[in-house]
């Protein structure tokens, strides 16, 4: 009876060692904190009408934001936990983490840093300028969209779970290599967080890919020919149609790989003639292919930022846009390089190599491309510039270093070793961090009528940049000097201390980077009647989405634009203002089906991991139930009628004047600096604490 | 009005692309198990392999039902387009009843393959038999529950435009079962006697 009830929950679960206490206090003083402040403000009502059942693509956007933000700091305390771990645990000392520990939190750091962070960031970009971008007022499906974005945070929720039950996360690696993550070499709950988490929110990513293809593709304002479309939007398009060919994959070998763990099955296993090869080579074929549905949307944000920043058109549109097709096919194509040494004929290697090797040519035809815009541009070095040269210079290193591990050679002596991982976190943190960072720099303004701070922005940056090369530069290094990955302890006699210490200094120096952009965000708001931006275009830009006002108002466009040439809006500009009209406009109505949705899937997950069948049965039919009572819902849809829109953007405009006449932009001429940001915020401390103190006396 | 019926009709050629690309991702996961078969059916550690176990006559009844049911799913939708609510709804019914016995069919012959200790467990070759197989069974088994529900619905509302897209939908994903289902007979089935 217990055991039909709770499988295999009981007491041992709970948390006993201290990271997992730890870790539980501070995921329930964060949940007790945030309910205590939404209740005392008396919010409840207004947070779930107006975000969390939300349907409009610029909300959900900012709440892939702000879960995103959260990850990339928990994510971030795992990659410190690593480096503090690798700078002391050389000779005697054994460092503070045991071997399986360490293991657990690179895995959970590999998996937060590309599923909770990255994916977040880009998908929340793809939500709110995609549609800006195309001239739509909404994504061809918004039920999928929520649907996408709460799966999306069940995941989030299932990878943290093992603070709270069963103490372990998978010590695998974060691709979780078979045999080693079969049920005879991992038989804890581990691996089936680590799988669930994957499978809910891959299956949400392939949701919301549908999703974007249709709006890319059908949505379109009049007038926009496939060639006429913003890079970004080309960006997001070629890494959409990825993410619908290769995360099937994913889907079909979680499952399997459950398979084996749940029933007994033999697909991956060393027995009963399973194939653990055969998981090595499905998962690269997603698992290549993953990085570059990262990087593509990425390199859509610097097509815009060079083009905006260097007032030019983009040059060579057409070149620049191939070459972004061309490393998407080809990245479907190399998925082998990831495993040269593992037994491949030379021959079998040998294409892989070329492949490999080939994808550098589309991916420099886009690099000349960007020169080749900046090339007698009137450059302005805002911080989103500075992001994107930054990116150049670090994306650069990494790619030529993935150029020589593409080398079957070459590989059989840095496989497995610290060059592989400088590898690719220059990739990833040089192309797809710095991407999102120079992305939303670029596109605050849009998100919220505010500039960002220029002067912190620009020590964040230097602190990102410094801190890189301060912790990769010494990674490459050991790479060379036959340092492998994944190292939970190593030899004095190595000598490699010294460069361990050295990462772990430019860690904290990335930290306090990250510190700093936090900081940025604060001033900036601080500073907002400066830093306000009435104009709905402070850059100067030349796509659609800044033809609007910032924040849009939740329809996007009173009128769907119609578009003749690429730079759609810069054409507008110069050809002069035009009388607005106004039109009946269809709207979503808010729903919480996705949110129902996603806490089933979430049960079904945690039942799985648990053994515990009825939970996952029970949830499954709760799916079935709500999904058929959204399906058969035949009006999702209201009408804001055109006079009603006509209303709300004189009330709009109005509100607009009434702030620019507040705003006699005297406060300050110039951006707030670190020290007097921290000066605010005591002296705010104090007279909080003062008012309360005499409140209390009172 | 004219604008509420172009605002629909878009709405309806957006939501069919949707769900072609939705097939595209459902064939790939498909494509997948039919790779894994094809990399393990030869792993039976000395047991019995597909030609031992297979029956050939059930797999073709299996066939002709499934083939059959496409045939009359196609003419239940041109009667849908129609509006024609009686025949709609006597051809659906037909269209359920041979996929439900398509199903017990195959039900069947997997419960005798488990009496006879063929279980999924055994070797890598059940496994990804019953997997593939499998799998196709569970997406008809939700087309089968899809196809009930819409018509309780039709019978209730009558065919209107957003009942026709559902039903539209359903038969392509019936058709596209059944071709996944032509691809498991050859490469399952009948490659397992040449
Ligand atoms: C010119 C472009 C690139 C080339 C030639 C290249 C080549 C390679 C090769 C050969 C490996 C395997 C090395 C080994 O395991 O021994 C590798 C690993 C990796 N690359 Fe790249 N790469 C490129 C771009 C990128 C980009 C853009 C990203 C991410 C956005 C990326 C992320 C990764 C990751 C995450 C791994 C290692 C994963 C692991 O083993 O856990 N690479 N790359
Ligand atoms: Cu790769």
């Amino acid at each position: 009876m217990r055991e039909f009830l709770l499988g295999k929950l009981d007491g041992h679960a709970l948390p006993h060692e201290w990271f997992t206490i730890a870790g539980s206090i501070a995921f329930i003083a964060m949940m007790l904190a945030t309910i205590l402040v939404i209740t005392r403000l008396k919010k409840w009502k207004w947070l779930w009408s107006e975000w969390l059942t939300s349907v409009d693509p610029k909300k959900i956007g900012i709440m892939y934001f702000i879960a995103g933000g959260f990850m990339l700091a928990r994510g971030g305390l795992d990659a410190v936990m690593i480096w503090l771990q690798q700078a002391f645990s050389s000779g005697d000392s054994h460092g503070y983490l045991s071997a399986d520990h360490f293991q657990q939190v690179f895995t959970a750091h590999g998996n937060i840093m590309v599923f909770f962070v990255a994916m977040a960031f880009i998908f929340g970009l793809i939500n709110y300028i995609v549609p800006l971008q195309i001239g739509a007022r909404d994504l061809a499906s918004p039920f999928l969209n929520t649907l996408g974005f709460w799966l999306y945070i069940a995941g989030v929720v299932m990878v943290n779970m093992f603070f709270l039950l069963g103490g372990e996360y998978a010590a695998t690696g974060w691709l979780a290599v078979a045999p080693l993550s079969g049920p005879e070499f991992s038989t804890g709950v581990g691996v089936d967080y680590w799988i669930w988490s994957l499978q809910i929110s891959g299956i949400g990513t392939t949701l919301g890919a549908i999703n974007f293809i249709m709006t890319i593709l059908r949505m379109r304002a009049p007038g926009m020919s496939l060639w006429k479309m913003p890079p970004f939007t080309w960006g997001s398009l070629c890494s959409m149609v990825m993410a619908v060919t290769v995360f099937p994959l994913l889907t079909a070998t979680l499952f399997l790989m459950f398979f084996d763990r749940y029933f007994g099955t033999h697909f991956f296993t060393t027995t009963g003639g399973g194939d653990p090869m055969m998981y090595t080579n499905l998962i690269w074929m997603w698992g290549h292919p993953e990085v570059y549905i990262l990087m593509l949307p990425a390199f859509g944000v610097f097509t815009e930022v060079v083009s905006t920043f260097s007032r030019k058109a983009v040059a060579f549109y057409k070149t620049n846009v191939i070459g972004m097709i061309g490393v998407s096919s080809f990245a479907l194509s190399v998925w082998l390089h990831h495993f040269f040494t593992m037994g491949a004929s030379a021959n079998v290697n040998a294409f892989f190599g070329v492949m490999t090797i080939f994808i550098a040519i589309p991916t420099a035809v886009v690099f000349f491309t960007w020169i080749a815009t900046m090339y007698k541009g009137r450059i302005k070095f805002d911080t989103p510039m500075l992001w994107f040269l930054g990116f150049v210079a670090i994306f650069t290193i990494g790619g030529l270093s993935g150029v020589i591990l593409g080398i079957p050679p070459a590989d059989f002596q840095l496989h497995n070793s610290l060059f592989l991982v400088a590898h690719f976190h220059s990739n990833v943190i040089g192309g797809v961090l710095f991407g999102i960072f120079c992305g939303i720099t670029y596109w605050f303004p849009k998100f919220t009528g505010i500039k960002l701070n220029e002067r912190i922005g620009r020590q964040a940056f230097w602190c990102w940049v410094i801190g890189f090369c301060m912790s990769f530069i010494p990674m490459y290094i050991l790479g060379l000097m036959g340092a492998p990955r994944r190292l939970d302890h190593y030899d004095a006699s190595t000598g490699w201390q010294p460069l361990f210490v050295m990462m772990l200094i430019g860690g904290i120096i990335i930290a306090i980077g990250l510190a700093l952009q936090i900081a940025q965000i604060i001033a900036s708001f601080i500073q907002k009647n400066r830093l306000r931006d009435a104009t709905g275009d402070p850059w100067d830009g030349r796509t659609l989405e800044w033809s609007v006002a910032s924040p849009p108002p939740f329809y996007n466009f009173t009128v769907i634009p119609k578009v003749n040439s690429r730079d759609a809006f810069w054409d507008m500009k110069q050809a002069g203002d035009h009388k607005p009209e106004y039109e009946d406009i269809h709207i979503p109505k808010n729903t919480a089906a996705g949110i129902y949705i996603s806490i089933f899937a979430f049960f079904i997950g945690f039942g799985f991991v648990w053994h515990i069948n009825w939970l996952a049965v029970v949830s499954f039919i709760g799916i079935l139930i709500v999904f058929i009572v959204r399906a058969f819902d035949e009006h999702p849809e209201y009408t804001l009628t055109a006079s009603e829109v006509k209303e709300l953007e004189a009330a709009r405009t109005k509100q607009a004047k009434a702030e620019r006449r507040h705003n006699p932009t005297n406060d300050r001429d110039e951006d707030m600096g670190l020290w007097e940001l921290i000066k605010v915020i005591v002296t705010f401390g104090f007279g909080l604490a003062r008012k309360t103190l005499t409140r209390g006396k009172a | 009005m004219s604008r509420h019926i172009d605002h629909e009709a878009e709405a309806t050629d957006r939501v069919m692309f949707g769900f072609w690309v939705y097939l595209m991702t459902d064939l790939l996961m498909f494509a997948i198990l039919f790779a894994v078969y094809a990399v393990l059916h030869g792993n039976t550690l000395g047991g019995e392999t597909g030609r031992d176990l297979f029956s050939l006559p059930l797999a073709l009844q299996e066939t002709l039902l499934l083939l059959t049911s496409s045939f009359t799913c196609g003419i239940a939708m041109i009667a849908a387009r129609q509006r024609k609510k009686a025949q709609t709804l006597l051809w659906f019914g037909i269209t359920f009843a041979l996929g439900l016995a398509f199903l017990g069919l195959e039900l069947y012959e997997f419960a005798e393959f488990i009496h006879e200790g063929h279980t999924m467990q055994t070797n890598a070759f059940l496994s990804s038999f019953f997997v593939l197989v499998g799998t196709h069974g569970l997406h008809i088994t939700s087309g089968l529950l899809w196809m009930g529900v819409t018509l309780i619905y039709v019978m209730k509302r009558g065919l209107n435009d957003h009942l026709v897209r559902k039903l539209a939908m359903l038969s392509l994903f019936w058709h596209f079962l059944d071709i996944v289902w032509i691809f498991i007979f050859t490469t399952v089935y009948l490659r397992a006697f040449v």
